[in-house]
């Protein structure tokens, strides 16, 4: 169950060269939106656009594709997507909308549609909610200090971030590439991560992310019908390139393998906040 | 997972046959229990929209429809006006599931009568007696009193008045329901939006006249919201530093900035940063706080209790 429940689990990459050019891994979710936005599954997406400094995204609702495409690639910082859920219902007047989020993220849309109290006209109109898999975030200084002062980068010349295989990895544009060892970053994860049980955004429609898939490629899971639906008919369209989950390596075990890691280790933080104090502790917010 | 299919078949498919045969033993224990509180049915009414509906199986009731009443305290209306913007869920709920017995606004009664679910709305106006006896007589009548929305459960924007207006300059002094009555259900906001109104008339119905699976997951459903009045009557966007960031909970998804009724929360450097002069107290930032509380068993089965909602609200689901 730590995977959630799902219907099928495959390994994708679009079909788009345009959209591989600049995504993370399979561009999965920058051709989700763009099969969605064009066939009129959603009227736009809550996404990560560019904010005003390098590598901090800010929430935007994309409703073209050139918007969706300037929010390809991960940014390890938080994008508070959520923010903008009520503004694309109403100030956007979005009948169907796309968002994008982190597993946390994801636990909140669900709770905003089951407990819409101050979500008015929320709940009936999350049209796809696709999930990125997420084992912590970093506030924006954070980042900063992991890429300059670790990595010893400047924010302004990275072109890419990423985390696997146990490193954190910073790209320059003129290819120089940085690595340092993934543990020297966990200082500066934001505490509110050590609580979260969720590895693979169980609350998405569709969730994806790097792990169990070779380079370039991206794990899938399709866990709604409303996922299954909008992800059958745009692999029938011609815009992803799948592949079995079970011929690939590492595949599914690896994603099993980090998932229990991270929820195994967040519920030991559970009990320690419960027991922080002297016959105090802190709160724990599931019930 | 079981509870929920189990469900379902109550409100679909299988009901049919076994609905022919038990109806008369279902409604005549319910019907004389309710016979000397409720006023005069509408059995008519209910005939004529189950034709409306007729493509959909589960119209049928389950059972007795719940007395709901709306109680009017300090507060602007906007809460009932909430619930009315449900439109046609708004029929569909008191066709099958409960009977609007009280309230001012749109029901012909004066007094405030016997019923299964108080929706108050609105704080207390301390030197209002009217008020203050009002308050005490719901809670005497009533067996689940809900505070409905912002102002009865927190004080919301009441909390600010200082008296010194026309035409009651000594009108000063508002309190939330929860400092005069104990109250068993929160929902705040302001309003709180029209399908929490609607998902805990639905909720309640089941929790007071379903069996024992469908009490289970109301009981579910509502428990989050029924915990809410022992964390006291203040609410303020402070609730977020004190409640979920202080204790080391927030992982900045935003949620908050877009409950605020008021936009007075923006995401500052990925956290809620709460403009206190902007604030008004409603509540609605910290309840739809994913770290406020969060039930894995109920959030969890998300899409099977919206579709559950869908189905038990036939067309009048939007």
């Amino acid at each position: 169950m730590v995977l959630g429940n799902y219907k099928t689990a495959v390994c994708a990459r679009a079909a788009d060269a345009d959209i591989l050019k600049c995504s993370q891994d399979g561009g999965v979710v920058t051709e989700l939106f763009t099969y969605a936005l064009e066939n009129g599954v959603i009227d736009g997406a809550i996404v990560a656009g560019p904010g005003d400094a390098p590598f901090k995204p800010e929430p935007i609702v994309a409703t073209t594709k050139a918007e969706l495409l300037a929010a390809r690639g991960t940014r390890y910082t938080i994008s508070p997507n959520m923010s903008l859920i009520k503004e694309a219902t109403r100030s956007y007047g979005l009948d169907k909308v796309g968002i994008v989020g982190t597993p946390c993220q994801m636990q909140a849309l669900r709770k905003a549609q089951l407990y819409p109290i101050g979500m008015r006209k929320v709940p009936d109109k999350i049209a796809l909610a696709i999930g990125i898999f997420c084992m912590e975030n970093f506030p924006y200084q954070g980042l900063e200090a992991i890429v300059e002062d670790h990595c010893n980068t400047k924010m302004e010349s990275a072109v890419k971030m990423d985390i696997g295989k146990g490193k954190f990895t910073v790209y320059t544009e003129r290819g120089a590439v940085t690595q340092i060892p993934l543990g020297a970053t966990h200082k500066y994860e934001q505490p509110g991560c050590h609580v979260c049980l969720d590895y693979v955004a169980n609350m998405a429609d569709v969730s994806t992310g790097s792990v169990g898939t070779p380079d370039g490629w991206s794990t899938v899971f399709v866990r709604t019908k409303k996922g299954e639906d909008v992800w059958s008919k745009a692999v029938a369209a011609g815009y992803f390139e799948t592949k079995d989950i079970a011929s690939v390596k590492p595949g599914l075990d690896l994603v099993t393998k980090l998932a229990t890691g991270k929820i195994d280790r967040n519920k030991k933080t559970l009990e320690e906040r419960a027991k922080m104090g002297v016959g105090k502790g802190l709160r724990n917010p599931y019930i | 997972m079981g509870l929920l299919s189990r469900l379902k078949k109550i409100f679909t498919g299988d009901q049919e046959a076994e609905a022919k045969a038990a109806p008369e033993k279902r409604s005549e224990p319910a019907a004389s229990k309710t016979a000397a509180a409720k006023p005069a049915s509408k059995p008519e009414d209910v005939k004529v929209n189950r034709i409306q509906d007729a493509k959909i199986k589960e119209d049928k009731p389950v059972v007795e429809k719940i007395t709901v009443g709306h109680v009017h305290m300090s507060g602007c209306t906007g809460c009932l006006v909430s619930l009315a913007d449900n439109y046609e869920g708004l029929f569909k709920i008191l066709d099958d599931y409960a009977d609007l017995v009280y309230c001012l606004t749109l029901a012909d009664v004066r007094h405030i009568p016997e019923m299964d679910v108080a929706l108050v709305e609105g704080s207390v106006c301390l030197q209002d007696e009217c008020s203050v006896r009002e308050i005490k007589e719901t809670r005497e009548k009533s067996k689940v009193v809900v505070a409905l929305g912002g102002c009865a459960a927190y004080g919301n924007i009441t909390r600010f008045s200082r008296g010194g207006q026309w035409n009651q300059p000594q009108h000063e002094s508002f309190v939330p329901i929860g400092d005069l009555i104990d109250v068993d259900l929160y929902l705040p906001s302001c309003p709180p939006g029209a399908e929490a109104i609607r998902n805990v008339c639905l909720m309640a119905y089941l929790l007071l006249r379903g069996d024992e699976s469908q009490k289970a997951l109301a009981a579910a459903y509502l428990k989050p919201l029924m915990e809410l009045p022992k964390r006291g009557t203040e609410a303020c966007g402070c609730d977020l530093m004190v409640d979920v960031i202080n204790q080391g909970l927030c992982m900045g998804c935003g949620t908050c900035a877009a409950a605020c009724p008021v936009r007075a929360v923006s995401m500052q450097a990925g956290k809620p940063n709460v403009d206190r002069e902007m604030c008004i107290k409603c509540g609605a930032c910290y309840v739809q706080c994913p770290r406020s509380f969060y039930s894995f068993d109920v959030v969890g089965q998300f899409e099977s209790i919206s579709e559950l909602i869908a189905t038990v609200m036939g067309k009048g689901g939007q």
